[in-house]
């Protein structure tokens, strides 16, 4: 067995775990339980679309969706339109934010099958798309969510945060998909040699087809609990999960070039990201030295990671 | 350093050893070679021969022991960095050309004294030069990227290079298996180069599986095993029969009787005209490079899916580019051997691991796959082993019609001989095999050939009409010729 310390995403939790600590330690007036609830709360939300990222990206070289925010607005003005802020329309509100990631997921690939651009192209080319019509339908109306999703999204069970808990559901079932079913070894197999994994009978183009839907399922369904969270669909409400989803995959120590994924560190990477952000700030430090130093930490965590074991 | 008259040895290995880990690769081997030599270097996969090679060309630093080389000027130097002022070239099995690049380009990067303005028209001299010499109308430009060569070029481009003039003249080459991709007349015309080489002074170290290209050329045969040198005399001292045996191996019996050609239903056809019936070894030869390879890949993709994977599959592939064909480079050796049969270990929606395990253990007793621990990576295995996962990866299907893609490149002769006892008993049970082979000895075990020239069928051999005669008869446009 592979000790600890050579699992790919044991520094993304040093990390996590630094931060933390430092934060908590200066944080008057909330205490470490306070921090830890609101980092899982907000990592939640990086994390569903990071596992979706995280498929795409294991297909190897070029793969990667860049219509996630889109698809988050998308999915979260047209879910509470059509619920419009009453009971009883829930579940019909979470069919549609689903439905729409797998509309949206089935147009990414036929683009990238039928157009043969490159998916960094056409999955942000199609995002302008998918933006415009979430302008169309929404049309600066802020409608609110049904209370009883509000509720749930900003409440807690066994004293965690709901969000939390289903995104830990959702890594669990990432996690055996990825590590104990067929399409994990598929998708790894293709990350490494599309040629040879199409010369050894994988059913390549269906393995694709059925990530990209994936990731942006993940995406739709990260958008709908957003604006419930949120308390309303913004148009720029998917901004930061552009950086964030591809960020938490690399952080978490799964490979850029493909073929070699893990799930522990997707949570490890997006708690990084929330605390890494609540330590400059509680250190009071402005907003450009901020984003300037995340971005630098970001660096140095992505290139101590690479250079780790990797359990060759 | 020391001074010694010109007619020293080129190279001088004393006590060389090398271990990886635990793993003795090289146990104290003492070998000269001097000039006007061409030695030949065998043994079975894993018996230390890369290793050799890579302790005199300079990649792998000796654990103990010292390597010396003697300069042209009759000084002697000890160490790695000697290797280049000797005029040591290695030809390498892997094939190592940078494809995004061109043939001169390629040539540019051992030979580093190509700079400055007009490099490229040097360049292109040298490498025009030495292909024309080793192979006369090869009809490969210096310019074209190597990229948009075939498997074959590429290694006659490698080869080239390895003998090209530069700075410092080549003044001894080591070709590690370098007909592996070429046929048999391409190989025949590197054979009468290598003779010319060694006749002008140069010396040639000659790996090479192919019992009949070693006798050919070598003028004295180096025997490996287990990392240590178990013979070493000259070539008219061996016969095939106690080569083989010093080797460690039973030697192959003549090719086993095929049976006759059953009568059994045609199973399969091919725009191109191919056919076969079921049960039987369908030989695809010719030259190199003649649509071959690409009359198979357009078979196996027509009979599988891009959306549906049936298990089990209608076809399965072997393939003989293991690089770009076939291997998973970041898996275990397990996780390559069982990529082809995952639809049947699949419970309930999971990998089945404990069967999974089971089945590579199977074959690794079944085909010999040398390794301690199967979930090591498929890159710690030497390239005729990770050859061996490849066949077992197909093997262990249950598909009608295997399709062989020059499989046997890098597998020595133990292996080999193993693999087509395999190959014939599973033809028996009803398996069908379509084997693209450049080796003669290798389509002569088939019972129904089809020879290929410029992308397309020429002729159709079965049972003794089967012949190297035949088949070369065939390979080259008579026209031409007359």
């Amino acid at each position: 067995m592979k000790t600890l310390l050579a699992r790919p995403w044991i520094w993304a939790w040093v990390a996590a775990a630094l931060a933390f600590a430092l934060t908590a330690a200066i944080s008057q007036n909330q205490g470490a339980w306070g921090l830890a609830v609101a980092a899982l709360t907000f990592s939640a939300f990086s994390v569903i679309v990071g596992l979706g990222q995280m498929f795409v990206i294991t297909l190897g070289p070029g793969n990667v969706d860049l219509s996630i925010p889109a698809t988050m607005t998308l999915a979260g003005t047209v879910s509470l339109k059509v619920m419009d802020g009453g009971a009883g329309a829930e579940v019909t509100g979470l069919a549609i934010a689903l439905a729409i990631g797998a509309g949206v997921g089935l147009t990414n690939y036929l683009l990238i099958l039928l157009i043969r651009i490159p998916p960094i192209i056409a999955t942000l080319a199609a995002s302008f798309l998918y933006q415009s019509l979430a302008i169309w339908s929404n049309r600066g109306l802020r409608v609110k969510p049904p209370e009883s999703l509000a509720e749930f999204a900003v409440g807690r069970s066994l004293g965690l945060p709901n969000l939390a808990l289903l995104a830990l559901v959702l890594s669990v079932l990432a996690w055996v998909a990825l590590n104990r079913a067929a399409y994990g070894r598929q998708i790894s197999a293709i990350g490494q040699n599309p040629r040879a994994a199409r010369l050894s009978g994988l059913p390549v183009e269906a393995v694709r087809l059925a990530t990209y839907m994936l990731c942006a399922v993940l995406a739709g369904l990260c958008g709908f609990l957003l604006s419930c969270f949120s308390g309303g669909a913004a148009l720029n409400m998917g901004q930061e999960y552009l950086l964030a989803s591809i960020a938490v995959v690399v952080i978490g120590g799964s490979s850029i070039g493909g073929g070699r994924s893990n799930v522990p560190g997707i949570w490890a990477g997006a708690l990084f990201l929330f605390l890494i952000v609540s330590m400059l700030n509680s250190y009071g430090l402005g907003a450009g030295v901020r984003l300037l130093m995340t971005g630098l930490i970001i660096i140095a965590i992505v290139a101590v990671g690479s250079r780790g074991p990797r359990g060759t | 350093m020391t001074r010694t008259e010109p007619g020293q040895p080129l190279v001088t290995l004393d006590g060389a050893r090398k271990s990886f880990g635990a793993i003795r690769a090289l146990d104290a081997v003492t070998l000269t070679i001097d000039r006007g030599e061409c030695l030949a270097l065998v043994g079975h996969n894993g018996a230390g021969k890369s290793t050799l090679v890579n302790l005199i060309n300079g990649a792998l630093a000796p654990s103990g022991g010292t390597v010396s080389y003697g300069l042209p000027d009759g000084q002697v130097v000890t160490g790695g960095g000697g290797m280049r002022a000797a005029g040591i070239r290695a030809v390498h099995q892997e094939l190592s050309l940078c494809p995004n690049l061109t043939v001169l380009e390629n040539l540019r990067i051992p030979q580093r004294d190509l700079t400055g303005r007009g490099w490229r028209a040097l360049a292109a001299a040298r490498i025009g030069q030495a292909l024309d010499r080793i192979f006369p109308g090869h009809g490969i430009h210096p310019r074209a990227v190597v990229g948009d060569l075939t498997l074959a070029e590429r290694q006659m481009v490698e080869i080239a290079i390895g003998f090209a003039e530069g700075a410092i003249a080549p003044r001894l080459v080591i070709l590690d298996e370098p007909t592996s991709s070429l046929d048999a007349s391409i190989a025949r015309q590197l054979l009468t180069h290598i003779r010319a080489f060694c006749a002008a002074g140069g010396a040639v170290i000659f790996i090479s599986h192919m019992m009949g290209e070693v006798f050919d050329v070598a003028s004295r045969i180096v025997v490996m095993k287990d990392g240590r040198i178990t013979g070493d005399r000259p070539t008219v001292e061996f016969t095939r029969e106690t080569l083989v045996a010093a080797m460690g191996h039973v030697a192959p019996g003549a090719a086993s009787a095929r049976a006759a050609p059953q009568d059994s239903a045609t199973i399969l056809t091919t725009p191109e005209g191919l056919t076969a019936r079921k049960g039987e070894i369908v030989g695809l030869a010719g030259l190199a490079g003649h649509g071959q390879a690409a009359a198979l890949a357009r078979f196996y993709l027509g009979r599988t899916s891009d959306w549906r994977q049936s298990d089990p599959p209608a076809a399965v592939f072997v393939a003989g580019d293991r690089a770009r064909d076939g291997l998973m480079p970041l898996w275990s050796i397990r996780l390559n051997t069982s990529l082809a049969r995952l639809p049947g270990l699949v419970r309930r929606g999971l990998v089945d691991r404990r069967a999974e395990a089971e089945l590579a253990e199977t074959w690794k007793a079944r085909i010999g796959i040398r390794s301690d621990d199967l979930t090591n990576p498929i890159l710690s295995l030497s390239g005729g082993n990770q050859q061996k996962v490849l066949f077992a990866r197909a093997l262990a299907t249950a598909a009608p019609v295997v399709v062989m893609d020059d499989p046997m490149r890098g597998v020595d002769v133990g292996t080999k001989t193993q693999v087509y006892a395999m190959i014939r008993t599973e033809a028996e049970a009803g398996r069908t095999f379509l084997w693209y082979s450049t080796e003669t000895d290798e389509i002569l075990l088939c019972d129904r050939v089809f020879v290929f020239r410029n992308g397309t069928i020429v002729a159709e051999l079965t049972g003794d009409g089967i012949t190297e005669a035949a088949i070369l008869a065939h390979s080259f446009d008579q026209r031409e010729t007359a």
